[in-house]
């Protein structure tokens, strides 16, 4: 029975972007401790595509009331196939669903946890797999090991690369059975809404321009979104701004935000907060427009300005358009 | 409704990283007499708690498993208008995991009486592990909803506001539930009064060990743990800023030429 399990989505009959990324995780899971891979999928969906990265089974539970996230129903029909799985080491991606599921899951297969983890390697001799995640906001990284299996792993989305095929393919799909009842879902999810984002998804954009407490209000926004928008780029911001309701909370960046890893992030009013600096350390080029020099964002930039940015963006905006040619 | 909410007390998180220090031995943040504070989050948990009771009545416990220097937590709780407060502290409790955790905050909270709704914030401030919510959820046996910004009341049932990445959800469910509370312009916490900090100092806050909650020695500790933290190491990024001078004009225009240098536009 393969000992590595992936949480799987599929999307448009192909693996989801996370899915491959805990593929990448998975093979190399696989490599060092000589396991094979299972993915786990809950509901419909077209499992062919997921063989040629090397998965040797899917497991799949089928049932109407998987249509939608239901969190209890997701916990029973997760566990069920974990268990079928014989899953060792069950990765999950760290996003909204991830996250409400894992540490629960781990309770109920009695496993251990590790969350939010953005490296994976095999320790030497031992063939002990080891975790690597941020702690204290990102200002230490952490190696974490299990100390029993089964263990529960999150991966932080955009962390790891998307798996790339590998061999030929080779697997095979085996339903598991499952009784689910709508009264076993405690919780109901009655709504779900989604927030409008225009243009490019800001865990996509090559540049992200993001505003904090600095602008002073709502307002301030429009100049970052002139700027994202002739980078052809994304606007984002930091919890002070999503908290203070200035823009939707799907905008924030940090640690209980997005991650991004743009090549050139723009923090503009934004202090630095290690809350947020935590969801921008893969930016390539951080710049970091500030009217106060002893802001910490200015200790994480690559480059800064010092100054008011009503009277620095327009000119950036105006130069960038010029470069850009729209 | 009987609410109870789940501090944590940690290192003061924005202290800056230049003071940041780690401790060989323990593999955690030394804490060098940096000021101790509630887990942000934790606050926001407590601010949703006291709304809740204002309007629906009831009462609001805040309890805490940790180090016996987190009494000052749980006076600030009192402070902010909480009702009661319980300390867990044990030193069979070092080293524990998430899983240790919630099984004393479990037994805690069931001391205190069977609660409607248990608030715990989304994430530490230090460690932002996200487990000790879910999983003493599941030690009390009851649902969990994680990330919520925003709770009302209504008839006897709950209705979340739950963030997700494009946007959110609304989920309902009926008591007992417990809940990871996320920060929003509806739970800014309030700041305790004199008068209130000056009451809260003077009384007198429980402290529970695991035998006095009839937890299970092998439930806690060192030697329950499920995973370690085998190494604590500050990441080498150390980048040096580089300030643009000059009138904005001038500002911009060495910006740009920097940044095509770097290919970064």
């Amino acid at each position: 029975m393969p000992g590595i399990f992936v949480l799987g989505t599929i999307e448009n009959g192909i693996p989801s972007r996370s899915t491959l990324e805990l593929l990448t995780g998975a093979q190399r899971l696989a490599g060092g401790l000589q396991e094979g891979v299972s993915v786990g999928l809950l509901g419909p969906g077209d499992a062919a595509s997921l063989y040629r990265y090397g998965v040797e089974a899917v497991y799949r539970a089928n049932h109407p009331l998987l249509k939608e996230y239901q969190a209890d129903l997701y916990l029973l029909a997760l566990q069920r196939i974990a268990q079928t799985a014989g899953a060792r080491v069950l990765l999950l991606s760290g996003d909204s669903l991830g996250r409400d599921l894992a540490a629960r899951l781990a309770f109920r297969l009695k496993a251990g946890i590790v969350t939010d983890v953005i490296e994976i390697d095999i320790e030497g001799s031992e063939k002990m797999p080891r975790f690597t995640r941020p702690a204290y906001g990102g200002k230490a990284a952490a190696v974490i090991i299990p100390k029993r299996f089964p263990v529960v792993v999150t991966l932080k989305p955009r962390t790891l690369d998307p798996a790339a095929p590998a061999g030929k393919p080779k697997g095979k799909e085996i339903p598991v059975e499952i009784s689910l009842d709508l009264a076993q879902a405690r919780t109901r999810m009655v709504e779900r809404v989604q927030e409008e984002t225009t243009g490019v998804k800001l865990e996509d954009a090559r540049a992200v321009v993001s505003g904090g407490r600095g602008l002073g209000g709502p307002e301030g926004f429009t100049l970052l979104v002139q700027l994202a928008r002739v980078l052809k780029g994304a606007v984002g911001a930091s919890r002070a701004a999503t908290d203070a309701g200035w823009v939707p909370s799907s905008m924030q960046v940090g640690q209980t935000g997005k991650t991004v890893s743009p090549d050139l992030y723009i923090a503009v009013g934004i202090s630095g907060a290690t809350q947020h600096v935590a969801g921008i350390s893969g930016a390539k080029t951080i710049v970091a427009i500030n009217a106060d020099p002893e802001a910490p964002i200015f200790k994480v930039a690559h480059l800064g300005i010092v100054g008011d940015y009503k009277a620095i963006l327009p000119p950036l905006i105006a130069k960038c358009r010029e470069l850009m040619g729209s | 409704m009987r609410i109870v909410v789940c501090v944590k007390q940690i290192i003061d998180p924005e202290l800056p990283a230049s003071q940041f220090r780690i401790d060989a031995e323990s593999k955690r943040q030394r804490a060098n007499g940096h000021p101790l504070v509630i887990s942000p989050y934790d606050e926001n948990a407590l601010e949703v708690a006291l709304t809740l009771k204002e309007k629906t009545g009831g009462t609001v416990a805040v309890v805490s498993a940790g180090e016996p220097s987190a009494i000052s937590a749980l006076r600030k709780g009192l402070a902010m208008g909480a009702d009661e407060a319980a300390l867990i502290s044990d030193p069979a409790l070092d080293g524990s995991d998430a899983f240790g955790l919630a099984a004393a905050l479990a037994r805690g909270i069931q001391k205190l009486g069977t609660p409607d709704l248990v608030l715990c914030g989304c994430e530490s401030g230090d460690w932002a592990d996200r487990t000790v919510g879910p999983i003493l959820a599941e030690a009390l046996n009851i649902p969990c909803v994680s990330f919520v910004a925003q709770v009302e009341a209504q008839d006897g049932r709950l209705r979340m506001r739950r963030v997700v990445e494009e946007g959110y959800e609304i989920w309902e469910g009926a008591p007992p539930l417990l809940l990871t509370i996320l920060s929003h312009e509806s739970n800014v916490p309030r700041y305790p009064k004199v008068k209130d900090i000056m009451t809260a100092s003077r009384r007198s806050i429980p402290t529970w060990s695991a035998a006095d909650l009839g937890v299970e020695a092998g439930d806690i500790g060192k030697a329950a743990m499920r995973t370690e933290v085998q190494q604590l190491t500050l990441p080498s990024r150390e980048s040096r800023c580089e300030l643009l001078d000059g009138e904005p004009a001038q500002q911009v225009a060495t910006l740009i030429t920097k940044l095509r240098e770097r290919k970064a536009i």
